[in-house]
């Protein structure tokens, strides 16, 4: 009724052919503006597929260009040396032994005193001998033989003595790895044409770099440094990532003996315990909030409490294990909450029902079923862990340190902050590389890590 | 000494737990009949090795707290006066590591002085002396809390509840760890920069507009504190970040969720997803060698000076870290929008785009703040990035092309390297840590808010 009276009161009575014409331009309007709002979807539609690309892109950008810098310094020059142990250049007593009447310290004093006369050797002559004796007309260019390895080599010589004395007088191939630069050189990390007083070498230097290399002395092999040695400063050719790796596998002990169980415990206590009162919601809030709190606070937390004011030792994993592993807490109690709550009420209603206390319902019946979504939740937590550098610049951990931690009480550095050093090392050409490598490694222990826990979800995964 | 200790105790709960578990079976009597028993033996097991374990490490973890402390006053009650009157802290640990050398029979090298080596002695007993007594002390704790749990045992006794009281305690014991973590950060933060503000006015802080800490080797707070260009720097990159990150993030999720077939998202979703797994050292890394160098040449093809590292080059790459980041939370949002809404658009004739602009975009619109308040939130906060890829110039520009100094990069420049705890310049870390600190929070706290207020709304 309403309605027929409307329209005979809006609209004037039209003659069929007016009518005819309205609806035809109604028409033309809609499918002129469809054509435009076709297009205005199509054009919204590839926004979205070029967004996406692009952060395909940024993916393969990263990943290709980490790879690309990074794959070809596992490779390293190198030199395959028959070392001959010259007991006339070795000319050092026997290893002194403790002797009656001597107290420690002073057989220690003794001791030094044997391993300085130990490193006085001309071990260096070891090595140009040996290189010698695979072309004797190198014999002219002995001095510039003298740059073209790294300084460590003759260190390494003298452990290998002090290892096995009975060396003495033998011939052993042994690896001698090239000097940075003389590596630089021949990878072509450095611009060939650049001119001399660019050069790190000198041009002779250079042409015997060439030279040793055209005749198949001097070759590039497998750089095995990078992961068994610690870095190193004097001999950067063989600066490597086992000080770090140790530094972090220290450190994720510590967080997954730390922060998991207490996590994992209040992540229960809150979920199946707690009385919904006033000081749980706080603690609700307070870690959701703790999740989102920089890390570099957690650094400052750790250098004010664990190095301020307990006066734990600065650079050791002991204090950044502490401190990654309250910044992995709220993580862990946040993915342990949720494959918690994700464990259905018929199981928990079905042990009570049948007599069990709350606890036993807990450990027994829901946790078992939620370990698979905790187990994830924990890994993921170490992998966050693995990967953060702020905090541990603040407690210290960006010292150089050229050995390997042998406790969580030694000086260390981490993997990422072994990236942070290289990064700005001075001899940019050579630790680029490095950098890259490096990083391609803890990328490989992460996605490692990550795979692990996406296999454990796959595998174990119960959908209700 | 602590190690053989703490493998004795052990051995001794293991006992404890066996000595707990036949006791109740014995109660339960002929055919095992558990029946008779409040709890299952296991409970009462557990019980005294709880009763054993308990006190015997608490009073080891006191002891261990104390011992030191003791000992050292030891060695200086041998100290003669004159000597006594000279010791700082430093040389106060040398004496004592030197006692302590001579007293193991490690020795010195020179010759000890007549007191050091009386304090030897006496340390040497009192130290072998200590280490009976605690050994004695422990194990005994140990047995009294054995036997006293054991008598306890008997066919009425609750020991499930107990244990589960315990084991409850413990747990809620864990849970305070969260609140101790928050209480530490905001007492920490709080007590060193109030020390700082003892050495600088907080007016001079909160609205200086120049920073230029100086040197803590001159031992003087001179010097300008002045938070503003930190601040302003933070806010561009950060900025820039966002720029990047909202536009593309959110197209993504909204191609992923609305456009895309299933095959191709669940591929793509998680492709792109690796992007939030990579340490932000490797962004500051992949910024540094080629993001910025590449935006150094591209500005010198078209004519424009550009920093290689720059608010920019910083601001690019940070927002490449946070693109996964929006994405995943506005698609949770985005797919939290009900089927019917969309529905209805549909069917009244709007086209999809039409249906995301018109009706998703604003129901989620809420929800889509909370995710760029938590995406502004981390771009904030970000450390290793800037510290790599900003450069670091504390002037107060508005030119995102040249360098910028952020508030976190500044916090570690000023921790790391040869600081004096003491100074202003290591001190204004922590109240620029407050500050970042307190501004995170603030984020935080709205947009958890937001994002919870909008779930609630479709739930």
């Amino acid at each position: 009724m309403s309605t027929s009276n409307t329209t005979s009161m809006d609209q004037q009575p039209l003659d069929p052919r007016a009518a005819a014409e309205l609806r035809a331009q109604r028409k033309q309007k809609i499918e002129s503006s469809l054509a435009k709002r076709h297009r205005k979807e199509s054009t919204f539609r590839m926004f979205g597929l070029a967004s996406v690309l692009a952060g395909l892109f940024f993916v393969v950008l990263l990943f290709g260009s980490i790879l690309a810098k990074g794959l070809p310094a596992f490779w390293q020059s190198s030199m395959a040396v028959p070392v001959y142990f010259d007991p006339s250049i070795i000319n050092v007593g026997a290893q002194p032994k403790q002797q009656a009447g001597e107290s420690p310290a002073q057989f220690n004093d003794r001791m030094i005193a044997w391993q300085t006369e130990m490193g006085m050797v001309d071990w260096d002559a070891l090595i140009v001998n040996g290189i010698v004796a695979k072309d004797a007309a190198l014999e002219a260019k002995r001095d510039d033989l003298g740059y073209m390895y790294t300084s460590s080599e003759a260190y390494r010589l003298r452990d290998m003595v002090l290892a096995d004395p009975s060396l003495i007088g033998q011939t052993k191939e042994v690896k001698i790895l090239a000097d940075a630069n003389v590596d630089v050189w021949l990878a072509g990390n450095i611009d060939r044409d650049l001119p001399a007083e660019q050069q790190q070498l000198s041009p002779e230097i250079r042409q015997l770099a060439d030279d040793l290399k055209a005749q198949g002395i001097m070759e590039n092999t497998f750089n095995t440094n990078i992961f068994v040695s610690p870095d190193s400063r004097s001999s950067p050719a063989t600066s490597g990532l086992a000080g770090a790796f140790m530094g972090s596998l220290f450190m994720m002990l510590i967080v997954i003996f730390i922060s998991i169980p207490i996590g994992v415990a209040s992540a229960i206590y809150l979920e199946e315990f707690a009385p919904k009162n006033v000081i749980t919601d706080i603690i609700e809030v307070n870690i959701n909030n703790l999740a989102a709190v920089p890390s570099i606070v957690f650094g400052l937390l750790g250098a004010a409490i664990f190095i301020g004011w307990m006066h734990l030792p600065l650079s050791a994993p002991l204090v950044g294990g502490l401190v990654l592993s309250l910044m992995t807490l709220p993580t862990v109690i946040i993915t342990t909450r949720a494959s918690l709550k994700a464990v259905p009420p018929s199981i928990r209603q079905a042990a009570l029902g049948l007599g069990a206390s709350r606890l036993q319902t807990v450990f027994h019946h829901v946790l078992p079923l939620a370990l698979p979504g905790i187990l994830t939740g924990a890994i993921i937590g170490v992998a966050q862990a693995l990967g953060e550098t702020a905090p541990l610049l603040l407690i210290g951990m960006s010292a150089f340190v050229a050995s390997v931690p042998a406790s969580p009480f030694d000086q260390s550095t981490a993997l990422p902050v072994q990236i942070f050093l290289w990064q700005g090392n001075e001899l940019r050409n050579f630790f680029e590389g490095r950098t890259a490598a490096a990083i391609i490694v803890l990328l490989a222990l992460m996605i490692g890590l990550n795979s692990l826990a996406i296999w454990l979800r796959k595998k174990f995964e119960v959908r209700w | 000494m602590n190690l053989l200790l703490i493998g004795v105790l052990l051995a001794i709960i293991a006992i404890a737990y066996q000595i707990g578990l036949s006791k109740s079976r014995n109660l339960a009597g002929k055919g095992n009949n558990s029946a008779m028993l409040h709890s299952r033996p296991g409970y009462y097991g557990a019980l005294v090795a709880l009763w054993c374990a308990i006190p015997a490490f608490l009073i080891l973890i006191v002891w261990n707290l104390v011992e030191p402390t003791i000992l050292e006053q030891v060695v200086l009650s041998h100290v003669p006066a004159d000597v006594a009157a000279n010791l700082n802290a430093a040389s106060t640990s040398v004496l004592v590591d030197r006692v302590q050398a001579l007293a193991s029979g490690f020795g010195v090298t020179d010759t000890p002085a007549a007191y050091e080596l009386a304090a030897a002695e006496q340390l040497a007993k009192f130290e072998t002396i200590g280490s009976y007594i605690k050994l004695a002390v422990v194990i005994c704790a140990a047995l009294i809390g054995l036997l006293w749990a054991k008598k306890r045992v008997s066919q009425q006794y609750r020991a499930r509840n107990q244990v589960e009281k315990i084991i409850n305690i413990s747990l809620a014991l864990c849970s305070g760890v969260a609140i101790l973590t928050t209480v530490g950060i905001v007492m920490s933060m709080f007590g060193e920069a109030m020390r700082f503000f003892s050495f600088v006015s907080p007016m001079d802080f909160f609205f200086g507009t120049q920073w230029n800490p100086g040197f803590s080797t001159t031992g003087s707070a001179d010097g300008e504190y002045g938070l503003l260009p930190l601040l302003w720097g933070t806010l561009l990159v950060s900025a820039i970040a966002l720029l990047v990150a909202v536009p593309i993030g959110l197209m993504i999720a909204i191609y992923l969720a609305e456009y895309a077939s299933p095959k191709f998202r669940s591929w793509a979703k998680p492709t792109i997803e690796v992007l939030a797994g990579i340490p932000t050292i490797v962004y500051g890394v992949f910024a540094l060698m080629i993001i910025g160098p590449f935006l150094k040449s591209a500005g010198a093809l078209l004519g424009i000076d550009i920093n290689a590292t720059s608010a920019l080059t910083a601001g690019l790459v940070m927002g490449i870290m946070i693109i996964p980041f929006v994405s995943s939370l506005s698609d949770d949002i985005i797919t939290q929008v009900p089927r019917a809404l969309r529905d209805g658009s549909l069917g009244l004739g709007a086209t999809k785009s039409e249906t995301i602009r018109k009706v998703v975009m604003p129901a989620a619109l809420p929800g889509i703040i909370g995710a760029f308040l938590l995406a502004a939130s981390r771009a904030i906060g970000e450390t290793m990035i800037v510290v790599l890829a900003a450069g670091n110039s504390p002037l107060l520009h508005a030119n995102p092309l040249e360098a910028v100094a952020t508030v976190t990069m500044t916090i570690v420049n000023q921790l790391t390297g040869d600081t004096d705890f003491a100074s202003p310049q290591a001190l204004v870390a922590f109240a620029l840590g407050l500050t970042l600190f307190v501004i995170t929070l603030c984020l935080n706290i709205v947009a958890l808010y937001i994002v919870r207020k909008y779930r609630e709304q479709y739930d």
